[in-house]
């Protein structure tokens, strides 16, 4: 090809990708910045601090909410960490090359693909109506776990693999068991990791709306125990945006929730920055 | 002077691969044995034959015996922990754990059990004496394993290994990835240790087993081709390959 | 010492317990959805379920034709696209854009990627809406969700992609350069082809997010059960149905809802499955096993 419009060619290529990222920049730009600008206004100690009202005119501030986000949170992360590392660590470390090992990652593939949407109806079908447990905060937090189980065994299971082979020699050849080798050396070793996907699933958790509009009812009172019901901010704003006028407190929400995942992104990556030089064994 | 451990018929096998071929050796107690030989000989093979290191390797098989003081660490009913205790191993590249210095020699004891935190103090620095590391890193104990140089690191994870309180110390060519300088000093340790220890080593470095060691054993193709003392197996080898290897005529 | 021993041991059952929970989840959400979807599939008549045009629950009409559609047009609109304009900005990130606008425009796509899917959909309902309408229509409509779908799975592509560009050996980039390559032929006929499967996987990611989306899509499609005639007609998709009819129904209803809840399902896999094939053949084409 003749240099002159091989030329041509990368001058033009390249006004298209700055064009690209020129129109992602203003999408950006549009999302955050008009959030911010409805939504800022209206975020101030009170808004945190009243319930809601209620009804179609969506007033009030979200103090119940936090409180039953709050709630949700610390029940799903209680029950979802210890399975979702333990069975990373299953993976990792003991599971052998057998059927059953690929039957159980098939499945967490499997359920990583899955619509967020069907992992509601399920808790619908199953934890509400079923077992009885009803709208709550239960049934919304037992969804959550299932919806997030992949993610957190994948990231946690990657983690793990990343701790160099020698450290496990090491304590096997000074005499630990394999529980003790996992649970002293390799576990803490990968803890950044883990801490990194627990996070990631606390912003995908603080996200997620389907699943628990169909599985937490949508009171606005304060929850009491964990089988009331109740709203997380991303559901409030939901129903705030469709069911009532108040579309400034809904951005208002939206604030919030940017807010929490910048907060959440920020831990991310100090812990990832923090933790690489310290595997390596910078001096 | 007593067999500290001994082989009989011993062969090993990577699934379908035969590493080692009937090797029978006595390692005597107290004393420096050296394997050499070149790559793919067999010779960590055999050192991690000793301390069942090759156990976490799926697949491997192995037939014959290894006594340790006379009595069987394969048998059905040993406990491959109680063997690991006494059998200690150094590895090629320093592998301390990313804990701090006391965390990583004190590793060992409060693992197996052996002790409370007082005398768990006093373990970790007689075994970081035992190395000589102690004078270096005495005022900073809780600092990081891995900020230590790397002669350091392999001097810690030497103490490490001594603070179980090991009869036999296994090391699979400690000084290749260090500098002459480390090297050197390290070397020095040996001939200390060996007066509390059974020192196993396996290196390529065919000068530093003529300096340090007093037994050699030269393997080949899995072979235990020649095994005596040091000083006859370097000027009077009997054996026509082991003469090769010596003076350089395939490495 | 025997507590070693016995912790040992037990601490591999446990694990393997958590291990296999995961396929216990899987089967039980698989046989609780199908069981509960089997009355309305008995009663519509499989055929008229999948390929029925008019959902009508009131008048005990379940055809979820109209949301297949929906959901298909909704998904293709926002990769079409999402993707050109995923890769371009991923090749700007990695190859072309100098480390002071990196460093400002990469914390970005990663905040965007994180951002809640409502936030998506309300600022989709205040700014899009009213936008579309200016041209015609009620604003609620198929280009609104693609536009919104489009804009949501943008930085997935962006980030994953750019992470694949990265990902490609230095000596491929400098071998190219070295023959008197342009910059772009080197990104276009080496790095691009290199990073081929971390860019299809991006898609894939970013397609399994749109087609499963419910809430935004409730906010700017107006979940009208009908086949959408125009790009400027209202339009409803799978999971936006099924989560807005969820609360309220009941009877044969709620399991014409469970019903599509498989049908999404299927939909997804067999969509994963095409990509996966195209990949597959792709890298074949290419030399790699």
């Amino acid at each position: 090809m003749p240099r002159a419009s091989a030329r041509l060619t990368q001058k033009m290529a390249m006004v298209c990708v700055w064009a690209t990222g020129a129109i992602t920049v203003f999408a950006l730009l549009v999302i955050i910045g008009y959030t911010l600008y409805r939504g800022l206004p209206h975020v101030g100690w009170s808004f945190l601090t009243t319930p809601p009202r209620g009804g179609t005119s969506g007033a009030g501030g979200i103090s119940t909410v936090i409180v039953a986000t709050l709630y949700l949170m610390g029940l799903t992360l209680v029950i979802l960490v210890p399975l979702g590392v333990g069975a990373a660590v299953y993976l990792a470390e003991y599971a052998p090359d057998n059927r059953l090992t690929r039957l159980i990652r098939f499945g967490t593939e499997v359920l990583a693909g899955v619509p967020s949407i069907v992992f509601g109806m399920f808790g619908f079908a199953l934890l509400v109506i079923a077992l009885h447990f009803k709208f709550s905060i239960l049934s919304g937090a037992l969804t959550l776990v299932c919806l997030l189980l992949p993610t957190l065994i994948r990231t946690s299971e990657e983690a793990i693999k990343a701790v160099p082979r020698s450290y496990r020699e090491a304590a096997l050849a000074l005499g630990a068991t394999k529980w003790q080798t996992t649970w002293r050396v390799t576990l803490p070793a990968a803890i950044a990791g883990i801490a990194t996907g627990i996070i990631l699933c606390i912003g995908r958790a603080m996200g997620e709306t389907a699943a628990l509009y169909v599985t937490m009812g949508g009171t606005t009172a304060l929850p009491t125990s964990l089988l009331s019901s109740g709203r997380t901010l991303a559901v409030h704003l939901y129903y705030l945006a469709t069911v009532t006028n108040n579309l400034d407190g809904a951005f208002a929400v939206g604030v919030i929730l940017i807010i929490v995942i910048v907060v959440t992104n920020s831990i991310t990556t100090w812990l990832s920055q923090r933790f690489r030089g310290r595997m390596a064994g910078g001096a | 002077m007593d067999d500290k451990i001994e082989t009989r018929q011993l062969s090993f096998y990577y699934a379908k691969r035969q590493a080692l071929r009937n090797v029978n050796l006595k390692v005597r107690e107290k004393q420096i044995t050296a394997f050499i030989g070149p790559s793919g000989c067999g010779k960590s093979t055999l050192l991690r034959v000793l301390n069942r290191m090759n156990d976490t390797i799926p697949g491997t098989r192995i037939e014959g015996e290894v006594l340790l003081d006379g009595r069987s660490i394969y048998g059905s009913g040993v406990d491959v922990v109680e063997v690991r205790k006494r059998v200690g191993m150094v590895f090629q590249q320093p592998n301390p754990f990313p804990k701090s210095i006391f965390e990583n020699v004190a590793f060992g004891p409060k693992v197996l059990g052996m002790s409370h935190k007082v005398s768990l103090d006093d373990t970790v620095e007689r075994s970081l004496k035992a190395a000589a590391l102690w004078d270096e890193v005495k005022d900073c104990l809780g600092k990081s394993g891995l900020a230590l140089s790397g002669g350091q690191q392999q001097r810690l994870c030497i103490a490490r290994a001594l603070a179980t309180e090991p009869e036999v110390l296994l090391m699979d060519e400690p000084c290749s990835a260090l500098d002459p300088q480390s090297t050197l000093r390290i070397e020095e340790l040996m001939d200390e240790l060996k007066e509390q220890y059974t020192i196993v080593i396996v290196t390529h470095n065919l000068q530093q087993a003529g300096r340090v060691s007093d037994w050699t054993g030269f393997l080949f193709l899995g072979e235990l081709v020649e095994y005596s003392k040091t000083a006859d197996l370097f000027s009077r080898p009997q054996n026509k390959r082991t003469e090769d290897y010596i003076t350089g005529r395939f490495g | 010492m025997r507590a070693r021993y016995l912790i040992d041991r037990s601490s591999r059952t446990l694990l393997l317990v958590c291990a296999f929970l995961t396929l216990v989840v899987l089967a039980a959400i698989a046989v609780y959805t199908f069981m509960f979807a089997l009355p309305a599939i008995r009663e519509v008549g499989l055929w008229h379920f999948l390929f029925g045009k008019v959902w009508r629950p009131e008048s005990g009409l379940y055809g979820i034709l109209p949301m297949i559609v929906g959901s298909v047009v909704v998904t293709l609109g926002a990769l079409i696209l999402a993707v050109p304009l995923g890769i371009g900005c991923a090749i700007l990130l990695a190859e072309v854009a100098p480390q002071r606008v990196r460093q400002f425009l990469r914390p970005a796509v990663e905040l965007l990627v994180g951002i809640p899917s409502v936030v998506y959909g309300l600022v989709g309902l205040v700014i899009v809406v009213p936008l579309v309408r200016r041209i015609e229509g009620p604003g609620l409509s198929v280009a609104a969700g693609i536009i919104v779908l489009a804009v949501m799975i943008l930085p997935t592509i962006v980030s994953i992609s750019e992470d694949s560009i990265r990902a490609v050996p230095k000596s491929h980039k400098e071998g190219a350069l070295a023959l008197g390559a342009t910059h772009w032929q080197t990104i276009w006929r080496v790095l691009l082809p290199s990073a081929r499967s971390g860019i299809v996987a991006s898609v894939v990611l970013g397609m399994g997010r749109a087609i499963g989306e419910a809430m935004a899509m409730i906010m700017v499609l107006g979940m009208a059960p009908r086949i959408p005639s125009s790009l400027f007609s209202p339009a409803s998709t799978l999971a936006g149905m099924i989560a807005a009819e969820a609360p309220e129904a009941s009877g044969v209803h709620r399991s014409a809802l469970f019903a599509m809840s498989v049908v999404l399902f299927l939909l997804i896999i067999v969509i994963n499955g095409v990509a996966l094939a195209i990949m597959r053949r792709g890298s074949r084409a290419q030399g790699i096993s």
